[in-house]
């Protein structure tokens, strides 16, 4: 959760303020981050349709789980309507295109900047109060959203849901899932490197400072209301445009996606992965998207071994995702990030430490 | 406003929470590059001052002027614009940001960057501003010699280094006026003697005018240019160091009073 003292190896100076506040805080790792996107572009067209469709709901949830991180990983706040507000750019971007005729490919940034508004407005009780009150107070959001999706017919379609068509680029459409993955990796890099830079410029600072001690960021100059409302904004446009990248990646929005169970969701993404951290967020999604799979293989190859658990195998999986969850947050409270910083830390000073 | 008027002016000011008289109808004035010091038992009121002035507090009566300006009805956040930083007596540092974003923040009123040129860094100018803040912080950091723990989260500081930081983060605000409150308690007598060095360079050569609540006696009749105690939230004296020490009342509420001789014969 925040400053990392200097992670960096012997033998990398920086020789200038521009580099020491580099994107990067290390040489490995942006050249691991250059590789990582690289590596997935060049093999997606290699890719299962399943493993796609994987990769495809990773890059959409890291962009919300990234947006929610803003909220209460760096302000310090909590939301349990960020799955509304995905749910409302979703519902937003079919609304641009089918009312308005606007391309998709520009209605889904615009979806954020929708939600941005709404999540500023709900969020403006953050002005007053903070922790399980807020809770409660952005839980109110969650519900009245859901219950505007399904009566607002004409902005949601009411309980009919929406079409939400694939997006195309100058006549180019991208109508199938490797042409949506290179939409929505686009997008996700856009969404890391835009918080990342937030982070080392000044109103990402102000916003870890009104967390970490708001009484002196007000002696400092930075007004409370400001940020904590504009850290719902920011929050709410992740969400809005994951929202509107999700609804046009499975072509149709309906009311039932975007439950309480999705914000939850959400947080417990940010918890496992590290709060306040950009790659963090990224280990979470994956985490919480990829434990019930595995888990699911694991109940079934018990249920292989012993036949008498074939019956209860759906339970034995919930359970262990449960399980899983809890451990971690026992073991590794900061997160996943954390995990690797330790590792990090034991090359740096191999063969010294362990 | 002419250069002889106080550069602080306090007028009448009175608190109450509850039943509780925190400050009764204090007055004083801090003069243009002064050092002041506010001195006085545990709980007469010397923070509720400073939060006075620094805006946390709204006083019941009274009013206070910084440069001939009245202070109460402005914000919070306006303070810094103002030209108006302080410390906290419990250590107030953002203990999960490294030293030098702690300093940065105290930048914050000064930098023109937002969230949206922050976020696209290159072409906005943010990155060549914070490059330009950065340069501003190393000197504070030369300054109170903190270098060697730049790159370091405030939280893992010693105490000393935090105070440190947290001045450091109140210069950076380029302050006229610095509230201090108890820069100094709890450190050993090398920090002090560090810190009593920093306030006084302060003073001197960047003309910082401040306000500062300290316990150590020989540390404010050393640094002070003048002093007011306050006792049960009522001012009892004011004055150079020297005076207000030997001032009858001070001795008595303050410093404790020898029973004297001929109360002992009594006796």
């Amino acid at each position: 959760m925040g400053h990392v003292p200097n992670p960096r190896p012997a033998g990398d100076f920086r020789t200038s303020y521009i580099d020491d506040a580099s994107l990067f805080k290390t040489r490995f790792e942006g050249r691991a981050a250059v590789a990582i996107v690289v590596a997935l572009a060049v093999a997606a067209p290699f890719l299962s349709n399943y493993m796609l469709s994987q990769m495809i709901l990773i890059g959409i949830y890291s962009i919300a789980a990234l947006g929610l991180n803003i909220l209460v990983g760096i302000t310090g706040q909590i939301s349990l309507g960020h799955g509304a507000f995905f749910g409302f750019g979703a519902f937003a971007s079919a609304w641009i295109v089918n009312s308005f005729g606007i391309p998709a490919i520009i209605a889904i940034p615009l979806a954020g900047v929708l939600t941005t508004a709404i999540g500023m407005i709900f969020g403006v009780p953050a002005a007053r109060i903070k922790g399980l009150y807020l809770a409660i107070a952005t839980l109110a959001s969650q519900f009245i959203l859901e219950d505007f999706f399904a009566r607002a017919d004409w902005f949601s379609g009411g309980v009919y849901g929406s079409l939400a068509a694939r997006p195309s680029i100058f006549g180019f459409a991208l109508d199938t899932d490797l042409r949506y993955f290179f939409l929505v990796l686009f997008w996700t890099v856009v969404s890391v490197v835009a918080v990342t830079n937030l982070l080392r410029s000044r109103d990402g600072r102000a916003l870890v400072a009104v967390r970490d001690h708001y009484l002196s960021a007000e002696i400092m100059g930075v007004n409370l209301t400001k940020y904590r409302i504009l850290s719902f904004g920011i929050s709410s446009f992740f969400a809005g445009l994951a929202g509107a990248l999700f609804g046009h990646y499975l072509e149709f929005v309906s009311v039932e996606g975007f439950t309480i169970l999705l914000s939850i969701q959400f947080l417990a993404m940010i918890i496992i992965g590290g709060l306040g951290s950009v790659y963090g967020t990224i280990l979470g999604v994956i985490f919480v998207l990829l434990l019930p799979q595995v888990m699911e293989m694991a109940a079934t190859s018990a249920a292989d071994l012993v036949p008498a658990l074939a019956s209860g195998k759906a339970y034995i999986k919930e359970m262990s995702v449960g399980a899983a969850i809890i451990l971690f947050l026992i073991f590794e409270p900061e997160g996943l990030i954390h995990r690797w910083r330790v590792i990090r830390a034991s090359w740096k000073l191999f063969p010294f430490a362990r | 406003m002419s250069t002889n008027d106080p550069m602080l002016d306090v007028r009448n000011v009175s608190i109450r929470f509850g039943g509780v008289s925190a400050l009764t109808d204090v007055s004083f004035y801090v003069n243009r590059n002064e050092i002041f010091s506010l001195i006085g038992p545990n709980g007469a009121g010397k923070t509720s001052m400073l939060n006075c002035i620094s805006g946390r507090y709204k006083p019941q009566q009274g009013e206070i002027l910084f440069k001939g300006e009245h202070l109460l009805p402005r914000s919070i956040n306006d303070r810094a614009h103002l030209g108006i930083g302080r410390t906290f007596q419990n250590l107030a540092v953002f203990s999960h940001m490294s030293v030098i974003d702690n300093i940065m923040v105290g930048l914050h009123h000064k930098l023109k960057n937002n969230f949206l040129t922050g976020m696209f860094y290159w072409v906005g100018g943010a990155q060549k501003e914070e490059a330009e803040a950065r340069l501003k912080v190393e000197d504070i950091i030369d300054f109170l010699e903190i270098q060697h723990v730049r790159n370091e989260s405030a939280g893992s500081l010693s105490y000393g280094l935090r105070k440190r930081v947290e001045l450091a983060r109140a210069i950076a605000i380029g302050p006229e006026l610095l509230l201090l409150d108890e820069p100094m308690a709890g450190m050993n007598l090398e920090e002090k003697e560090d810190m009593a060095r920093y306030i006084l360079e302060l003073n001197e050569q960047f003309g910082i005018t401040v306000v500062m609540i300290e316990h150590d006696m020989a540390v404010v009749v050393d640094i002070s240019d003048r002093v007011a105690v306050l006792d049960f939230g009522e001012k009892i004296a004011e004055g150079r160091p020297e005076e207000v020490m030997a001032d009858e009342r001070v001795k008595t509420a303050y410093l404790g009073v020898e029973e004297s001789a001929e109360a002992r014969e009594d006796a």
